[in-house]
């Protein structure tokens, strides 16, 4: 927190001329503060003035030229942040400009709570969320993860019913980082809010996870994507787009992927629960898999994959 | 009124709350409290808020002067900002995220009045924020993440819900959280951070699971995140410290068993002790 003010040539409110007749009003800690804060002058300054506008319940532009500063020096504080709206909506200010001033507060500080808040009141009250993709879309250029950004996208779309386009905007997302959780996320978001997961829209997922797992088999968002799809389907997950055989092959080829064995034992598992005639032999292959992931393949989590091994034995032992 | 909360809480782990002025803390907390609304602002002079209004009742909790919490007002806060849908928002203003949802539900049973909003409604609204791996977000759609999971799975806890939660499969989610390193991150692909050694390992202890994390690489991984000249933890090693990256680091070895550490509540992230006084127990998992 705090901002790149230059105190030798920031004008400090107490000296300008337009400001004598407001009274600062200092900070009241009590007498023995606990955690007590090293404010620059400047900070103390602008946040003097503030409490005075926020005393005498003042609603000028003034006012609102203020909260610039305060909010430059703490974009966190939201009690700035709601007497700005109370500003706003006093003077009638123009809210594309309050637009504009939300966008460069969130670009400096995009993983702040308090400038999405405030930009999504602007937007409701505008009634106007056209600018709102390309936001997000500059935020994800600089962060594609940042969490506040896509809650934001995630609300817009929703409210506003614009997700045309939104699955190719995922496509571009993951064509630089296949493995941006957030955006295999969004996918899955969108889909379950327009086509649902029809037998079209699962086979046509489950081909475009594999073509993900085939770039980068070491990815866990890809994998978890794929499982989840899987999920939405009612008959044997191993028959959607032929996955047993596309596993096997992948197994056979010698690839040893957590992501892959894992995936093979929950076929498998599911192969268990399907046809009891397949158990004997399907079994012995997944505790074996089970025993590789614990001692070799994915060490780390030993006690999980013991854990599995333990629960399908007793599932679908003799 | 966080920060306090950060420090008393990992100076009790340590055994070491008598260094600290109660009576200042006590006094400090009193003249956060928002008369008006019932809840606790972060500090002198500004709004209350659900997140500062937990805060100060751990800390009251901890320092065992709770009598000093004005009850009735603080729960009119809390019950006035649960939505039609179960939801709670953080202040009057509106932003919804199920932090918010534990906050409320964690300080309503500090207080014992759990009586005082809708849990169903509360449960339920949780299980919307549920996705298919099994985690939870911050909104329904919003993606997995291993905070919002620590809160929601201690809704469940309180509210005794927890069989809602398929436990192998988000105890799997959070126990890939684990990096070759030993630390934890908090989504798939980030990097790892010592604040997860609570999200993650906090919840899994809920789900009966703790021990799918590799402990041992674990505590390498928070030890490293030690400033041995400053002291204090912090997120990933070479970082600044703080408080908030210490006493997670600390809660997250108290959890490992670490010796010269008091027990810590998996829900509440404070001392047992304090939640035995109260009579507080909390649902964990059997596996």
């Amino acid at each position: 927190m705090g901002s790149n003010v230059d105190e030798n040539t920031w004008v400090f409110y107490k000296d300008r001329k337009e400001w004598a007749d407001v009274v600062p009003v200092p900070q009241d800690d009590g007498p023995h503060p606990v955690v007590k804060i090293a404010y620059s002058n400047v900070f103390t300054d602008v946040y003097d003035y503030f409490r005075a506008m926020m005393c005498s319940g003042e609603l000028s532009q003034r006012a609102l030229d203020l909260t610039d500063d305060a909010l430059n020096m703490n974009a966190a504080n939201y009690t700035v942040w709601q007497y700005r709206r109370k500003i706003l909506k006093h003077l009638g200010s123009n809210l594309e400009n309050e637009l504009t001033f939300c966008r460069d507060m969130i670009e400096v500080n995009p993983k702040n709570y308090q400038v999405w808040h405030h930009r999504r009141v602007i937007v409701e009250w505008l009634g106007d969320a056209s600018r709102e993709l390309r936001l997000t879309e500059m935020i994800f250029n600089q962060d594609a993860k940042n969490y506040h950004a896509w809650e934001h996208r995630q609300w817009v779309l929703r409210t506003f019913k614009l997700f045309d386009g939104e699955l190719d905007f995922v496509d571009t997302l993951l064509e630089d980082d296949v493995r941006n959780n957030s955006a295999w996320n969004q996918r899955h978001f969108t889909i379950a809010l327009t086509t649902g997961f029809t037998p079209e829209v699962i086979e046509r997922e489950v081909e475009y996870a594999k073509n993900a797992i085939k770039k980068v088999v070491g990815n866990e968002s890809a994998w978890s994507y794929l499982k989840g799809v899987a999920q939405h389907h009612d008959g044997y997950m191993g028959s959607i787009c032929h996955l047993e055989e596309w596993c096997q092959e992948m197994y056979d080829a010698g690839t040893r992927s957590p992501h892959l064995l894992s995936f093979m034992i929950d076929i498998n598992e599911d192969k268990m629960e399907r046809e009891p005639s397949s158990r004997e032999p399907v079994l012995k292959e997944t505790l074996d898999m089970c025993e590789a992931l614990a001692n070799e393949h994915d060490k780390i989590r030993e006690e999980y994959w013991k854990y599995v091994k333990r629960h399908l034995s007793h599932s679908f032992g003799a | 009124m966080s920060g306090i909360y950060w420090g008393i809480s990992a100076i009790d782990l340590l055994g070491q709350l008598d260094r600290m002025d109660r009576s200042e803390i006590v006094s400090f907390i009193k003249k956060c409290h928002d008369t008006t609304t019932g809840g606790f602002a972060p500090s002198i002079g500004h709004d209350a808020h659900l997140l500062y209004t937990l805060s100060a009742v751990q800390i009251l909790a901890i320092l065992d002067v709770l009598e000093e919490v004005d009850t009735e007002s603080t729960v009119r806060f809390i019950s006035g900002l649960q939505n039609e849908d179960g939801s709670f928002s953080g202040d009057k203003w509106g932003e919804i995220d199920t932090r918010f949802s534990f906050c409320a539900v964690a300080c309503l049973a500090l207080l014992k009045r759990l009586d005082a909003v809708n849990l169903d409604k509360a449960v339920d609204f949780v299980m919307k924020c549920q996705n298919v791996d099994g985690g939870f977000g911050t909104r329904p759609g919003s993606e997995s993440h291993a905070g919002q999971i620590y809160c929601c799975l201690g809704l469940l806890s309180i509210t005794g819900q927890l069989h809602r939660v398929n436990g192998d499969l988000l105890g799997w989610w959070l126990c890939e959280r684990q990096l070759p390193s030993g630390g934890l991150n908090g989504r798939p692909e980030k990097l790892p951070d010592v604040c997860y050694s609570w999200w993650v390992l906090a919840s899994l202890t809920m789900l009966g699971r703790l021990h799918w994390i590799n402990a041992t690489k674990m505590n390498v991984f928070i030890m490293a995140t030690q400033d041995s000249e400053t002291g204090g933890f912090t997120d990933r090693p070479g970082d600044m410290v703080d408080l908030y990256h210490t006493l997670f680091g600390l809660a997250g070895l108290s959890l490992l068993g670490e010796s010269g550490l008091k027990p810590i509540n998996p829900v509440f992230c404070m001392p047992q002790y304090v939640l035995d006084k109260l009579a507080l127990s909390v649902q964990i998992m059997a596996v």
